[in-house]
């Protein structure tokens, strides 16, 4: 398989653990968030994500995706039950801690506008105390990995496009090379050209890094393409967990509507599982 | 052309009452900026902090100055020295905009960027001085620009106090009814508010993030 190369771009340093021998790295078990004021956005979540593989949240606005995502990193608490991340518990795990073990890439990239790109990338490097020459090559290296010049590096955010932007906040989610990346519609708001090429080098990337992926987004077909698995959500519902092939023949009515509802031409796009 | 004359005569006087009318406020915004600044976080981070902090800062705004170094007059160490007696009075109203613009500055940074900062993993602390504070600087510098000017102003009633500065031309002028020495203590202080406005807007739009 492709996917096992290394290629000795990224020397794999985890900072965390490994998960426990073939177990899942991410597990929810009967979740539930609730708003303050009772509404509930999301009950009885059981699902679980693999090592290495790239699962998607599929579904509309509100259907619960971003509150999954965020239940991971603890941006959000949950009301009921209980998630796991590589074996332990997050509700009782050091938040800080947590959270720099998970790379987070958000639509608005939320790059910060006062610090120049490198300042951008090595801002978790710098507080965790990595010297400033393993920061300056790291910077130098992550930039290269997502197809960018590193000559960048010296640019304030406002000074870059669209898509530089967004190849720059995943070198940020990478720069202290954590095992799982949280991706919350990271191409959404790129044009058709550009998210093209991004989700190229995304599937690119994804064979060489091998992270584990959970991807928000409400594209089918950018599901497809990405997934290795498609979880689909209506309504604060996980509905079905379907591989991207399966998805195409699944005889689920909400599954068959999204695939009459994007027309042609998916068959041509499905990710086939290379990694 | 006496005007003139006069300022020439007396440069002594005008430069040292000028300086003191300077220390008066320096010193006072200084304890304005380390109290407001603080006060506006805790209350763009809390919002229950909200109503009662701005409430307090704005009815200290509202109490004439005159009145307010009256108040303060039988205040035990503050009331025994009449420069402290103003330095105190004219912290507290330059309070006002610094927490009023320390709290929109705050509130005002981008939600994604903070939900990007927090989810990087950054602590509470990590995140107020490395991005909100720095986001937030140019507003909280233009707070701190009108709390300058304003003070440059209600420092010259510090004279009626005895606390010194160019309001003791103003009101030796007026009990005197002469024109000279009312403009010898007037012109420094517009000069005074004018410079500062001019410089603390310069740093203001440099600092300002793009």
């Amino acid at each position: 398989m492709l996917g096992t190369a290394n290629f000795g771009i990224l020397p794999i340093r985890s900072t965390m653990e490994r998960a426990p021998a073939n177990g899942p790295v991410i597990d929810f078990r009967d979740v539930a968030y609730t708003l303050p004021n009772g509404r509930p956005l999301l009950h009885d979540l059981n699902l679980q994500v693999q090592p290495g593989e790239t699962l998607i949240l599929l579904g509309r606005s509100g259907s619960g995706k971003t509150t999954t995502l965020k239940l991971v990193n603890r941006l959000l608490n949950p009301s009921a039950g209980e998630i796991r991340v590589n074996g332990a518990l997050t509700a009782v795990s050091d938040v800080i801690r947590l959270r720099r073990g998970i790379g987070y890439v958000i639509q608005d990239v939320g790059l910060f506008p006062h610090l120049k790109v490198e300042r951008n990338i090595g801002l978790v490097p710098r507080i965790e105390g990595w010297p400033s020459e393993r920061i300056r090559s790291r910077i130098e290296e992550l930039l290269r990995l997502v197809g960018l010049d590193p000559q960048i590096a010296s640019r304030y955010p406002h000074q870059l496009s669209g898509g530089q932007r967004q190849r720059v906040g995943v070198a940020r989610a990478l720069a202290v090379d954590p095992p799982i990346l949280l991706m919350d519609e990271p191409f959404g708001a790129l044009d058709a050209l550009t998210r093209d090429q991004l989700q190229r080098e995304f599937l690119s990337l994804q064979q060489r890094l091998q992270k584990t992926v959970v991807f928000v987004t409400h594209d089918l077909r950018e599901a497809l393409r990405l997934g290795s698995r498609i979880a689909l959500m209506e309504a604060g519902c996980l509905v079905t967990v379907l591989s991207p092939l399966e998805f195409l023949q699944s005889a689920d009515p909400l599954a068959a509507a999204y695939v009459k509802a994007f027309g042609g031409g998916l068959d041509s796009v499905v990710n086939r599982g290379t990694s | 052309m006496n005007v003139v004359h006069y300022f020439l005569q007396n440069h002594e006087e005008i430069l040292e009452l000028t300086l003191q009318h300077l220390w008066l406020v320096g010193i006072s915004t200084l304890f304005a900026v380390l109290i407001g600044i603080p006060l506006g976080i805790l209350s763009a981070h809390w919002p229950v902090w909200n109503k009662p902090v701005l409430g307090t800062a704005n009815i200290i705004q509202t109490i004439p100055s005159l009145a307010l170094f009256g108040f303060l007059l039988p205040v035990p160490w503050i009331g025994a020295r009449s420069d402290r007696l103003a330095i105190l009075a004219l912290s507290l109203y330059a309070l006002l905009p610094i927490i009023r613009n320390t709290y929109t500055g705050i509130r005002g940074v981008d939600p994604f960027v903070v939900e990007a900062g927090r989810g990087m993993g950054l602590t509470d602390r990590q995140l107020l001085f490395q991005v909100e504070l720095p986001l937030a600087v140019s507003v909280i510098l233009s707070g701190v620009r009108v709390a300058v000017v304003v003070s440059v102003g209600l420092a010259t009633i510090a004279a009626a106090i005895g606390a010194g500065g160019l309001g003791e031309f103003i009101f030796r002028g007026l009990a005197m009814v002469n024109n000279e020495l009312i403009l010898a203590g007037a012109i420094p202080a517009a000069i005074l508010a004018l410079s500062a406005d001019f410089g603390l807007g310069w740093v203001e739009r440099r600092l300002r993030p793009r």
